[in-house]
C-alpha cells in the first residue's frame, strides 16, 4: 500500500496536519505520533531521515520549524518518498508563496485538499504541481 | 488570498488558529482545546447556522481531533455538510467526514446515498470529492452501492475523474478482490490512457496485480518498457518533471513493476535491459531524485535475470553511495548492497570498511540497516562475529519490538550456521539472559533438545562435556537476578537432567539452586513446575544410585506448600516428587531412568499388562469397564470442556469453523507441560475418581496420574509425565532425530576458528586494527588483509584532492574510502535539492541562520526601524521589518482592528511599500500582501510568542 500516513508537526512535537490511510482509532494515533516525534526530534541533521518505528519506516524532513514525516511500508523507496515531501511542500509553497507553518493552519482544509489529488489509497498518483492545483484553484473561486 | 471567496475566516476562528499556534506546552494546547469543545457543543447545534459558519465549525472539529481529542459530537453535521450544494463547502464536508469516520461507521450509510448523487453530478469537481470518499469509505458492503458508477466514470471525459475512478476501483480491489474480479481488465485498458496523470495512477494497481500473479501479466513487459523508455526520453509533458527528472515517480513504479515481471524470466528480463541501461546512463546523481531513481534501478536490476553490464553499473552506484558522506545515501547504499550481494557475493568484499563504519555509526537507522545487511551475508565462516554484534547491539537497545525482530534473527542464523554446540549453547544463553521474554518458547524448547542430544551419536564425551559446561554455566548464571522465564525453565530443565550428572556437584548443590529458584520466580508456576520436576530428577537419579537421600529442608518446605498449592499442576508434580522419594531403587530406576530424556517411548496404548489384574479384580466381583459414552448420568470430561468454553467465548452466534486440532509441540518437556496444564481443566475432585478408574485402560489421559499410585512397573516407559499424552510424545522423538541430524551437519566448524574470532573481539589499542581485524572475520579469510590496502588506494586515487576530515581519528584508508566522493551534493535536510544551491549554503543550517537573522534584524529595528532589512529578502526580515515599521502606530489599531473585519485591506496598503520593494521575496507578491493583513489582522506578529509560525518552510 505504500504510504500509511503523512504528518505535519513542529518541533515542539504539535501536530499541524494528520492524515492516515490506514484507519487507527484516535488513541492509536495520539501514541503512535508521540513515539514518532518524539524519535524523529531526538535525532540531528547529519542522521538518515529515515527511522523505523514498529512496522513503519518513517521517512522525514525538516523545513524551518515544521517536521514533515510520512510512514511507509518496509519496502518503499525511502529517498523517493524524501523527494515526495520536498515536492509537497514546494506544491503548497506555489500554491500559498512563501509557504509558513501558519498558511498551513489557516488553510488545513486546502492543505488536505492538496495531499488528496496528490495520495490516494496511500499511493502516489500525481505529481504535477499543475494537476494538483488546478481542483484547489477552482474550489476558491466558487 | 486568505480572506476571499469560500475560504471565509472569522476572527473566533483565526484566534484559535493564534492561540493554538501560540501554545507552549502540550497541557496549555489540551486546555485550548476542551474549550474549544465546550465552545463548539453548544455553538454546532444552534439554528440556522450559516453554512459558511458551519463549515469553519467542521474544521474547528478537524483541528479537535487532529489535536487528539474526541470530536464525535460533530460527526453529524459533518456528514450533513456532504449534502450541501456549494461545491467548497461539499468537499469539506467529505474531507472531513473521510478523517472523522472509518469505513465501518454506522454514520456511513448516510452518505452513500449522497455519493451516488455526487458521482452522476455534472460538475466534475462534485465527482472528484465524491470519488476521494469512495476510497476512504466504501467497504466491502457498499461496494455495489456505487461500483456501477464507478465503472462508468472511467470512460469520464475529464482525465481528473478517470483517474480517481481508476484509484476507487482499486481500493474496491483491495477491499474485497472476488467483488471486481471480473473488472481488473479495465486497469489494463487504462495503462493505454492518453493522460500521462491517469496512465501513472493506474500503475499503483497494476503493481498490486501483478505482485499476486506475475504470470497473468508477462504479456505487459513490452507496454512497461516502451512507456519507461517514452519517460526516461522526456516524453511526457514538463509539468511532470520534478527537479530536472522526467517524471521520476512514474519511473520509480515502473521499475518496481519491471521488477516483478523480471524475476527468474530470462526472456522478459532481455527486454528491459537496454531502458534500465539508458536510466543509470541518463540520471543525474547529484540530486536526491536522481539517487533515488538509480537506487530502483538496482533494485530492478538484482530481481530481475542478471545482466553482467548492468549489475557493473549497480556496484558502481553503491560504491558512490557508501562513498557518500550523506548518511541517507549510506543509508540506501547498504540497503542495495544487501540486495545485490544475492548475485554476486564478491561485491561484497570491496565495501568492507564502508560497512563497517555504518555498523558502528551511533546513528541507529543505519546501524539496523547494516545489521540487515549482515544478517543477509552470514555463512558459517562469519556467523560468530555477526551473531556477537547483533546481541551486542540487541543488549543496547530498549525498544522491544527491534529487540524481538533482532533476537529471533540471532537465534535464526545461529541454529542456521553454529560452527559448534558449544558455542550455540552459549549464544543461546545470551540471547536467553538478554531477550529470553521476547523469543519465541520453540526457541527454548530446540536449546533443551540439543544438550540432550548433543553432538551426535558417537561422541559421548563431548556430549558430556557440553552438557556439563551447560550446568556450569546456569549455576553460574543463576546469581544474576530478574531472568526471563523462559530462560529459567531451560536452566531448571538441564539442571534437573545433567546437573548431578558428572558428579561435579552434589544433589544438595542442585537441589538447593532449584529451591531458590521456585522460591525467588515463585509468581511464576511454570518455573516452579519446571524446578519441581527438575528436583524429583536429583532425587531420583539419588534413589537409583544407592546414596541415601536427605532432602533440603528449604525443599521439604516447597514440596508442603505446593502439596496444597491451587494449581493442580504444581499439585501433581509435588505428589509426584514425595512419591518417588519413598519409593526403591528399583522401582525409582525404573521410572526415572538417568539421561533417558532422549529415549524413544513406547506406549502400549491398551495397558494390556493390566489385563490379569482386571481379570482377578472381575473375578472377585469387580465393576466391568463402562466406555465414557455408554455411561449416564456423569459428565465426560469432553463435554465439560466444551461448555466451558462456550460460555466463555460466545454471546452469541459463532461464525466461524472450530479449530482445528493443534498439531503437536515439538519438544519433549515442554510439551508434556503445556499438555498437562491444558488437560487440566477438570475440576479437582475429578481427580481421585480417575485415579481409580484407571483399571479401564481405554482412557489414556489418565494413565499419567494413575501410575505413581498404581506402580505399574510393566509400563514402558519411563519418568512420570511424559506418558500424559502418549501419542504425540512418541511423534516427538522423530522430529528430535531428523532435526538432530541437520544440526548435526552445520556443527562441523573447529574450535580454532572460534578462537581466532574471540581474539578478534579482544579490545586493540589501534581503531583501525580491529576494524581491519573485524572485516576479515565478516567478508572471509585471511585472505583480505592483502586485498584491502587495494580498494583503499583506490579510493584514495579518486579523492586525492578531498581534504580530509582531521578531526575524526582513523584509518588514513578509511577516510579515503569514506570521503572518496567529492563532488557529491550532501543531500541536507534541507536541501532543495537544486544543483544550483551554493554548498556553503549547504553546511550551514538554515534554521539557524533564520534565527539569527530574525534577532539581527529585530535588535536593529529597535534601534532604528528599517535598515537590516536590506540584508537579505527573507521573509523573516520582512516580517520583522514590518512589524518594526508599522507596529508602533498599529499597535492600538490592531485591536480595534481585529474586531472590524474591513480593516482587511487597510493594513496590506500601508504595508504596501515595503512588500513591492522586496518583492523577490515570493512568486505572488499580492498573495503575501494579503497573508500579510491576514495575520496581522489576527494580532500574530513574527516578534510575538511564536515566530516559527512565520518561517517559510522553503527557506
Amino acid at each position: 500500500m505504500g504510504i500509511r500516513f503523512i504528518l505535519m508537526v513542529n518541533k515542539q512535537g504539535q501536530t499541524r496536519l494528520a492524515q492516515y490511510y490506514e484507519w487507527l482509532t484516535l488513541e492509536e494515533r495520539r501514541a503512535l505520533e508521540g513515539e514518532i516525534v518524539r524519535k524523529c526530534l531526538a535525532r540531528n541533521e547529519q542522521q538518515c531521515s529515515f527511522v523505523e518505528h514498529r512496522n513503519y519506516k518513517i521517512v522525514y524532513r525538516r523545513y524551518a520549524s515544521l517536521f514533515f514525516l510520512v510512514g511507509v511500508d518496509n519496502d518503499e523507496n525511502e529517498l523517493a518518498i524524501l523527494e515526495f515531501i520536498h515536492l509537497l511542500v514546494e506544491t503548497m509553497d506555489r500554491h500559498f508563496g512563501n509557504v509558513c507553518e501558519l498558511d498551513i493552519m489557516l488553510h488545513l482544509e486546502k492543505a488536505h485538499f492538496m495531499l488528496e489529488e496528490m495520495v490516494m489509497n496511500g499511493c502516489i498518483v500525481e505529481t504535477s504541481k499543475a494537476n494538483i492545483l488546478t481542483p484547489v484553484q477552482l474550489l476558491e473561486k466558487t | 488570498m486568505g480572506s476571499q471567496g469560500g475560504f471565509y475566516q472569522s476572527k473566533e476562528f483565526l484566534d484559535l488558529v493564534k492561540s493554538i499556534g501560540e501554545a507552549r506546552s502540550k497541557a496549555e494546547e489540551d486546555r485550548i482545546v476542551l474549550n474549544e469543545i465546550e465552545t463548539l457543543k453548544r455553538r454546532i447545534s444552534e439554528p440556522d447556522i450559516p453554512k459558511r459558519k458551519m463549515k469553519e465549525y467542521i474544521i474547528r472539529l478537524v483541528y479537535i481531533e487532529m489535536l487528539g481529542h474526541d470530536a464525535s459530537f460533530g460527526y453529524i453535521h459533518a456528514v450533513k455538510m456532504t449534502h450541501d450544494d456549494s461545491l467548497l463547502v461539499k468537499r469539506t464536508g467529505y474531507l472531513a467526514v473521510t478523517l472523522f469516520l472509518n469505513e465501518d461507521h454506522d454514520l456511513i450509510i448516510l452518505i452513500v446515498n449522497t455519493i451516488q448523487k455526487d458521482l452522476k453530478s455534472d460538475n466534475y469537481l462534485v465527482v472528484c470529492a465524491a470519488l476521494n470518499a469512495v476510497c476512504k469509505l466504501i467497504n466491502e458492503e457498499t461496494i455495489p452501492a456505487v461500483l456501477p458508477q464507478v465503472m462508468e466514470l472511467l470512460a469520464h471525459p475529464k482525465e481528473a475523474v478517470r483517474k480517481k475512478a481508476i484509484m476507487a476501483l482499486h481500493r474496491f480491489y483491495q477491499k474485497s478482490p472476488s467483488s471486481v474480479s471480473h473488472l481488473v481488465s479495465n486497469f489494463r485498458k487504462r495503462l493505454c490512457d492518453n493522460d500521462p496523470g491517469v496512465m501513472g495512477a493506474t500503475l499503483c494497481p497494476l503493481f498490486e496485480l501483478i505482485a499476486r500473479d506475475v504470470n497473468s501479466y508477462k504479456d505487459l513487459v513490452i507496454s512497461f518498457v516502451s512507456i519507461l523508455k517514452q519517460v526516461a526520453e522526456r516524453r511526457l509533458s514538463k509539468a511532470y518533471d520534478y527537479h530536472q527528472m522526467p517524471a521520476p515517480f512514474i519511473q520509480i513504479k515502473l521499475l518496481k513493476i519491471l521488477a516483478l515481471l523480471g524475476s527468474g524470466d530470462k526472456q522478459a528480463s532481455e527486454n528491459m535491459y537496454t531502458v534500465v541501461g539508458d536510466i543509470f546512463r541518463k540520471c543525474d546523481s547529484s540530486s536526491n531524485i536522481g539517487n533515488a531513481v538509480l537506487y530502483e534501478c538496482i533494485c530492478c536490476v538484482s530481481s530481475i535475470y542478471p545482466n553482467p553490464k548492468l549489475l557493473e553499473s549497480a556496484a558502481d552506484v553503491i560504491s558512490r553511495f557508501l562513498k557518500s558522506d550523506s548518511h541517507n545515501l549510506k543509508y540506501m547504499g547498504i540497503d542495495a548492497l544487501g540486495r545485490l550481494i544475492k548475485i554476486s557475493p564478491e561485491i561484497a568484499e570491496q565495501h568492507q570498511l564502508a560497512v563497517i563504519d555504518c555498523l558502528e555509526d551511533p546513528d541507529d537507522t543505519l546501524k539496523r540497516k547494516t545489521f540487515e545487511l549482515l544478517y543477509k551475508m552470514t555463512k558459517s565462516t562469519n556467523v560468530e562475529v555477526i551473531v556477537d554484534r547483533m546481541i551486542d547491539y540487541m543488549i543496547s537497545i530498549n525498544d522491544n519490538h527491534y529487540k524481538t525482530e533482532i533476537a529471533s534473527r540471532c537465534v535464526e542464523l545461529a541454529e542456521q550456521f553454529a560452527p559448534s554446540n558449544q558455542w550455540f549453547i552459549q549464544t543461546m544463553n545470551r540471547v536467553f539472559e538478554h531477550a529470553g521474554d521476547l523469543v519465541n518458547i520453540k526457541v527454548a524448547h530446540n536449546l533443551m533438545r540439543l544438550i540432550a542430544e548433543g553432538f551426535g551419536e558417537d561422541d559421548d564425551n563431548a556430549d558430556t562435556k557440553l552438557r556439563s559446561s551447560a550446568v556450569e554455566s546456569y549455576l553460574r548464571i543463576l546469581g544474576e537476578p530478574k531472568l526471563p522465564s523462559v530462560f529459567l525453565q531451560v536452566i531448571c530443565w538441564v539442571l534437573g537432567e545433567y546437573g548431578t550428572a558428572d558428579g561435579m556437584f552434589s544433589a544438595s548443590d542442585i537441589t538447593g539452586k532449584l529451591c531458590d529458584v521456585a522460591e525467588a520466580y515463585s509468581n511464576d508456576e511454570t518455573v516452579k513446575a519446571y524446578a519441581t520436576t527438575a528436583l524429583m530428577k536429583i532425587y531420583a537419579f539419588e534413589i537409583a544410585a544407592w546414596r541415601k537421600v536427605d532432602m533440603l529442608p528449604e525443599c521439604q518446605s516447597l514440596m508442603e506448600e505446593l502439596l496444597a498449592s491451587h494449581s493442580t499442576d504444581l499439585q501433581q508434580r509435588a505428589y509426584e516428587l514425595q512419591a518417588v522419594i519413598g519409593l526403591d531403587a528399583h522401582a525409582v530406576a525404573c521410572i526415572m531412568p538417568s539421561d533417558a530424556s532422549c529415549e524413544d517411548i513406547e506406549v502400549d496404548r491398551d495397558l494390556s499388562f493390566l489385563n490379569d489384574y482386571i481379570q482377578e479384580a472381575i473375578e472377585k466381583g469387580a465393576q466391568p469397564y463402562i466406555p465414557e459414552s455408554e455411561r449416564s448420568g456423569m459428565l465426560n470430561i469432553s463435554n465439560f470442556r466444551n461448555q466451558d468454553h462456550h460460555e466463555a467465548s460466545s454471546h452469541g452466534l459463532r461464525f466461524e469453523a472450530y479449530e482445528l486440532p493443534k498439531p503437536a509441540v515439538q519438544s519433549r518437556i515442554p510439551q508434556t507441560l503445556i499438555a498437562s496444564t491444558e488437560i487440566v481443566p477438570v475440576p479437582e475432585p475429578m481427580y481421585p475418581r480417575e485415579s481409580y478408574q484407571t483399571t479401564m485402560p481405554s482412557i489414556p489421559s489418565d494413565a499419567g496420574s494413575a501410575e505413581l499410585k498404581l506402580r505399574l512397573e510393566g509400563v514402558q516407559k519411563k519418568w512420570g509425565r511424559s506418558t500424559y499424552t502418549p501419542a504425540t510424545s512418541t511423534s516427538n522423538s522423530t522430529s528430535q532425530k531428523t532435526v538432530n541430524g541437520t544440526s548435526q551437519g552445520d556443527g562441523a566448524s573447529t574450535v580454532s576458528s572460534m578462537r581466532e574470532t574471540y581474539d578478534s573481539r579482544k579490545p586493540q589499542v589501534e581503531v583501525s586494527h580491529e576494524k581491519q581485524k573485524l572485516a576479515a572475520s565478516l567478508f572471509g579469510g585471511s585472505s583480505k588483509t592483502e586485498k584491502r590496502p587495494a580498494t583503499g588506494h583506490k579510493a584514495a586515487k579518486a579523492s586525492s584532492h578531498v581534504v580530509e576530515k582531521s578531526h575524526v581519528p582513523k584509518s588514513s584508508m578509511e577516510v579515503a574510502s569514506e570521503k572518496a566522493a567529492p563532488a557529491q551534493q550532501p543531500p541536507d535536510l534541507l536541501d532543495l535539492g537544486e544543483p544550483t544551491a551554493t554548498s556553503t549554503a549547504l553546511q550551514l543550517d538554515p534554521f539557524k541562520q533564520l534565527e539569527g537573522l530574525l534577532d539581527a534584524t529585530e535588535v536593529a529595528s529597535a534601534v532604528n526601524g528599517a535598515p537590516a532589512a536590506s540584508r537579505s529578502p527573507d521573509i523573516m526580515a520582512l516580517y520583522a521589518d514590518t512589524a518594526a515599521g508599522i507596529h508602533n502606530k498599529n499597535d492600538a489599531d490592531l485591536l480595534s482592528g481585529l474586531s472590524n473585519p474591513s480593516v482587511t485591506n487597510m493594513p496590506g496598503t500601508t504595508a504596501m511599500p515595503q512588500v513591492t520593494q522586496s518583492s523577490s521575496k515570493g512568486p505572488n507578491p499580492k498573495d503575501s500582501l494579503e497573508k500579510d493583513a491576514l495575520v496581522r489582522q489576527m494580532g500574530v506578529n513574527p516578534s510575538s510568542q511564536n515566530p516559527n509560525l512565520f518561517k517559510d518552510l522553503l527557506g
